[in-house]
């Protein structure tokens, strides 16, 4: 077990303003954590078309199938590709941060944990920024 | 010494696990963005296509390590939170048997989904 120590009620939002790095990290974490769980289910559920969709060979040629149209019509949805931009952010801020967290489980550089979160955040921003230009039609992104 | 507000249990196997499956994870996390949104585009996806992808054994193998490392991590990570705010009791117990039944579901409903993608090419 861990050492105990009283960390107060961090529900209490007014607190932000005295936020350490480490403390931003862990609710960054959280929050992202919980936007990718909900997406997994969300993401199983769009997929789940490829079932009834799979027993229709005309359809699938054509490319008219029930999998193709609702994903293809998903991404016809402007909202779609900013949200997925948005996953994407979360993600990468996840699994950077994760990387940090497993370096603190495994005592690597603690006294450096405040610079990891830091990196975290610039690593997010750059993939976010270069996915834009992927990820949104081009018809919106002009170049 | 106060009490710890997180009941989280550091050393359990639940703990390991979730170390584990972050580390797959990042690997087939990495891919999955990189090979479906970077290289292939998610606006241009077909049936046909993902079947071809999941017709591949190596790929049908990693989706579905994919599948079981995310749902594990996913419903593990939301578990934690919840008895970090303070779930106990009957309350957690409920809580841990019904992760455990949306866990099986959902990977369940998945490797159908897998085999579903895969049975397009060969039927």
């Amino acid at each position: 077990m861990g050492a105990s120590f009283d960390r107060g009620l961090i529900e209490d939002f007014g607190r932000w303003r005295t936020f350490s790095a480490g403390m931003w990290a862990w609710v960054l974490h959280k929050v992202t954590g919980w936007v990718l769980a909900g997406y997994l289910f969300a993401h199983l559920a769009v997929l789940s078309t490829a079932i009834p969709a799979s027993s229709n060979p005309e359809a699938i040629a054509a490319n008219a199938d029930l999998y193709t149209r609702t994903i293809q019509g998903l991404e016809g949805i402007l909202l779609v590709r900013v949200l997925e931009i948005g996953l994407l952010a979360a993600a990468v801020f996840h699994m950077v941060n994760g990387i940090r967290l497993l370096l603190v489980d495994l005592g690597i550089g603690l006294e450096r944990q405040a610079e990891g979160f830091y990196v975290s955040i610039v690593v997010t921003v750059l993939v976010t920024l270069v996915s834009v230009p992927v990820f949104l039609p081009p018809e919106v992104v002009p170049f | 010494m106060a009490r710890p507000r997180s009941r989280f249990e550091s050393g359990s196997v639940a703990w390991f696990l979730q170390r584990v499956t972050a580390v797959v994870l990042l690997f087939v996390l990495a891919f999955h963005f990189l090979w479906l949104h970077f290289v292939n585009h998610a606006a241009d996806v077909t049936l046909w296509g993902s079947a071809l992808r999941m017709d591949q054994l190596v790929y049908f193998i990693g989706m579905v390590v994919f599948l079981v490392t995310a749902v594990y991590h996913a419903l593990n990570g939301i578990y934690n939170a919840l008895l970090n705010w303070g779930l106990s009791g009957r309350a957690r117990q409920v809580s841990f048997w019904v992760f455990a039944v949306v866990g099986v579901v959902a990977i369940v409903q998945g490797i159908r989904i897998a085999f579903a993608m895969a049975g397009v090419v060969t039927q």
